[in-house]
């Protein structure tokens, strides 16, 4: 019996439903094979006026493709103009941008001729740019308005308009730092490769030691912990060696610094980290342990959080 | 909240397809999530379905097939499955497990009609 039209027909019900198609409606797609015309080859196979065939289309496409794609642009920019390029990452409110204005200063009298340059992300305002540029340094703001995390095309943008770009087409080149501050955020920017060397997430110790269990992400895409405001240890509970426990339960690669970005304690060995000695390639490891399969144990940079 | 995101992505990429596979609308698409992706399946689906009127994904049905993850034990050197970076090697019961695996997301296929 025909599918269609509920008709005895005893011949090919494909050339049944092909004389039947009323006239006005659209054309029923075919495919030709040889002299005959084959209504019924799609995936339903059957033939309904005015609906076409479905077809598969394969795509296996990585969703952050793209995003990935411009990440290892921005890697091989930086690596071309000689910088060492440092995701930051946090909850709101650690002391980014005080690590920062903290760390450019102390460089300053450390390496006077070393170019360092900030791109600032938060959904709004300059005020983290401009208290960077109150130290001298260059800074890009970059608002992302509505959006939680910074992607590799707003770090390629912000970075050409940087002097670190135009220092080192001037001929200036040499050695420089850009730090990038993510939007204080510890779920979202976990996932955007920026084409940093490495993500650097900084928790201070009035947030609670179990953040990185709740926000395991992120402390699993960092290649270095960094404690923050530790002068104020003595005023909250925050129990460090199970911070550092939960910390390397997540990533049990996961290097530890513990600072005071107020004070200046422990800021030297965390600009020892930032610039490592060179013909050391095994200082800084690779900036996603999920794609490049780093099973090496790493050693922690602070003896203070090994003990 | 970066689901939304990863939804803008995703359809642009449909579009883009649509144009070069000459396809007119979207029936099923399939997706493939890792478990440490870090993207929350009922997010990336709400966000999806809010985003899809207007486009060639409009009415299309998604099918979302997660993805175990993989690492490697640091203590006893086994390849395991893991649902969360949380979790404690199944072999030998320490937390020393350096994840190799699971973070993809990607679009395996669609069903796509011409008109």
């Amino acid at each position: 019996m025909c599918v269609i039209c509920g008709c005895n027909a005893e011949s090919d019900p494909e050339r049944t439903n092909a004389r039947k198609t009323p006239s006005g409606a659209s054309p029923i797609p075919a495919e030709s094979v040889g002299e005959d015309l084959h209504y019924g080859i799609g995936a339903a196979r059957a033939s309904v006026p005015g609906i076409s065939q479905a077809r598969v289309i394969q795509m296996e496409a990585d969703v952050l493709g793209e995003n990935k794609r411009l990440a290892s642009r921005n890697r091989a920019h930086f690596a071309a103009h000689g910088v060492s390029a440092f995701n930051l990452v946090s909850s709101p409110g650690s002391g980014k941008t005080t690590l920062l204005c903290t760390s450019i200063n102390a460089l300053k009298f450390r390496h006077p001729g070393l170019g360092v340059a900030v791109i600032e992300g938060d959904q709004q305002t300059s005020m983290d740019a401009d208290r960077i540029r109150a130290t001298g340094a260059p800074a890009i703001q970059v608002n992302t308005g509505r959006g939680c995390h910074l992607d590799a095309q707003m770090v390629g943008d912000a970075f050409s308009r940087l002097d670190l770009h135009a220092r080192a087409h001037q001929g200036h080149g040499g050695e420089a730092l850009l730090f990038i501050e993510n939007v204080g955020n510890l779920v979202c920017p976990a996932l955007w490769d920026l084409g940093e060397a490495a993500k650097v997430v900084v928790l201070s110790v009035t947030e609670g030691e179990d953040k990185p269990l709740k926000y395991p992400d992120m402390f699993a895409a960092a290649t270095l912990m960094v404690i923050n405001k530790i002068d104020l240890l003595p005023y909250v509970s925050f129990d460090l060696s199970r911070c550092i426990g939960y910390a390397r339960q997540v990533n049990p690669g996961i290097e530890v610094l513990l600072l005071s970005a107020t004070t200046g304690e422990g800021i030297e060995p965390w600009l020892d980290w930032l610039l490592p000695k060179h013909g050391d390639p095994e200082h800084r490891p690779a900036a996603n342990p999920l794609e490049h399969g780093t099973a090496t144990p790493r050693i922690a940079a602070s003896p203070a959080a090994t003990s | 909240m970066h689901e939304v995101s990863m939804a803008a992505g995703i359809l642009r990429m449909i579009e883009e397809a649509a144009e070069r596979e000459h396809f007119g609308r979207v029936s099923l698409m399939r997706l493939e999530i890792g478990a440490l992706a870090g993207v929350e399946l009922q997010a990336l689906s709400f966000a999806l379905m809010a985003m899809m009127p207007g486009t060639c994904m409009e009415g299309s049905e998604l099918a979302i097939d997660e993805i175990p993850g993989t690492a490697r034990c640091l203590h006893c050197a086994a390849s395991v499955e893991i649902k969360s970076h949380l979790d404690a090697c199944p072999s030998c019961g320490s937390y020393t497990l350096q994840a190799t695996g699971g973070s993809e997301v990607r679009i395996v296929d669609l069903v796509v009609f011409d008109d």
